[in-house]
């Protein structure tokens, strides 16, 4: 990695892959979502974000079920969901794996089958989170990207398989292929994610890190010192 | 959270508690005092605390039931209570392996229909009530929503404000009209640890240090015994 935190390189990932959305809507507990949306509010005008979890404002007045409603009517173009398994069929599961309770489904059983465009997030890649089948379908639906902690990956609709696109600087395509539990495709040569310019990391450390600490006070405090 | 201490202090059994359309804290303190049989959730967790300690070792060791939901699925069965009509359709969960365990719910080509919950209590904390018997929740409908449903209301809150907030054209928007209140407690930060809108904020530190301590058994009983068993321990700090 460079001089950046790889919390970082998510959320710019994350701000690329939202290209041409108008709007997102980020769930709770996903601080590196967030980030990256709020990162490209910075530079695209046109783009709003509805934070689910916000600790003194909301973007909803008709209680927790106006997210789900704006879902269904398709105002909501993309949605972040991830699991503690995610398999190669792109479902997630959100319940229980190897003997082990989870939090639960939270709406993706839904949000999975109403929002168009959904990005799988999930920062460990192992073996343990990225399997060849669930042991519980939260939820399944057409995922636009995959991305974890080492890698992007993209979704092909016809072949219903995801397809290796980068790896994050300092990790090979061997590396992924041996910590990935699906099979998956992959070019001959695999690319490396493009790191954070210079000025998406400026937008970061400012206004990103001030949004994001309002809400996500942790999580701000450990990448980026402030709250 | 006030009457969550009371609860587990008064050795409540066998409850059954639905989340709106998640659980937290409250649930996972309700569940390790043993005050609980079945939970009806979306999920139970702790936020940025992390997982629900009591409730993961519970459903691990099989002593608690837990009937899967998904927040939307929440959401139209009490808004189907509260109209009176016995199901509400849903779209999108198909692809769901919830669908097998909730035979309750009937599958419609792309239409689930999720029947009525009419919950026997609805319980929350308030910023206000009012002489009239009317409480404030403000944008969050979803106790609304939980009240209009509901066979019995109660409502813990933060302040009192005289006279009638429906004839005040600003408050109106965000009361629970006195029709469906059952009875109110007057509890200044009786949400802490967690927060109060435009009030006061969540304890974070609070939180992840219960996330701790009630990794294991006697170190939740630590926590009951000193913050919701001692007399003068058992509230806010401020």
């Amino acid at each position: 990695m460079g001089p950046y935190a790889k919390e970082e390189l998510l959320a710019c990932v994350i701000a690329r892959l939202l290209d041409g959305a108008r709007h997102a809507a980020v769930g709770a507990s996903s601080p590196i979502p967030a980030a990256g949306c709020f990162l490209r509010k910075n530079f695209d005008l046109g783009f709003r974000v509805s934070l689910q979890q916000r600790r003194a404002s909301n973007p909803f007045t008709e209680g927790s079920r106006e997210l789900f409603d704006l879902a269904g009517q398709g105002r909501i173009d993309v949605f972040f969901l991830g699991g503690a398994q995610i398999d190669g069929g792109g479902a997630i599961n959100l319940v229980r794996a190897e003997g082990k309770r989870f939090p639960g489904s939270f709406g993706s059983a839904y949000m999975y089958g109403v929002v168009p465009r959904t990005i799988l997030f999930r920062e460990e890649h192992s073996r343990r989170t990225l399997v060849p089948k669930v042991e519980f379908v939260s939820a399944r639906g057409t995922p636009a990207a995959l991305l974890t902690g080492k890698a992007l990956f993209s979704w092909q609709k016809d072949k219903r398989r995801f397809r290796l696109e980068s790896v994050h600087p300092g990790v090979s395509a061997e590396e992924i292929r041996e910590t990935t539990g699906f099979d998956y495709d992959a070019p001959q040569q695999v690319p490396g994610t493009p790191p954070p310019s210079p000025s998406e990391l400026n937008l970061l450390r400012g206004p990103v890190a001030r949004e994001i600490g309002e809400n996500y006070p942790e999580f701000a405090r450990r990448v980026w010192g402030s709250s | 959270m006030e009457v969550v201490r009371a609860l587990i202090r008064k050795k409540a059994r066998n409850l059954r508690l639905l989340g709106v359309p998640i659980l937290g804290l409250s649930a996972d303190l309700l569940i390790g005092a043993g005050c609980v049989a079945e939970v009806e959730t979306s999920a139970v967790s702790l936020g940025e605390a992390g997982l629900a300690p009591r409730f993961t070792d519970a459903v691990e060791k099989k002593s608690l039931l837990v009937k899967d939901a998904t927040c939307p699925a929440i959401h139209c069965a009490l808004q189907a209570a509260e109209k009176g009509v016995p199901f509400m359709p849903l779209a999108g969960i198909g692809a769901s392996d919830l669908l097998k365990e909730r035979k309750d719910w009937k599958v419609q080509g792309d239409l689930v229909l999720v029947p009525a919950i009419r919950p026997d209590i609805a319980l929350f904390h308030a910023r206000w009530a009012d002489e009239a018997g009317n409480v404030w929740v403000g944008r969050r409908r979803e106790l609304a929503t939980a009240a209009h449903a509901s066979r019995l209301v109660f409502v813990s809150f933060e302040e009192k404000k005289p006279g009638d907030m429906l004839e005040d054209e600003v408050l109106a928007p965000g009361v629970i009209s006195s029709i469906y209140v059952s009875g109110v407690a007057h509890t200044p930060r009786g949400a802490w640890p967690l927060g109060m809108p435009g009030l006061y904020g969540a304890d974070d530190l609070h939180v992840s240090q219960y996330a701790k301590a009630a990794r294991t058994r006697d170190g939740f009983q630590r926590y009951l015994d000193e913050w919701v068993h001692t007399p003068r321990k058992n509230s806010s700090p401020a």
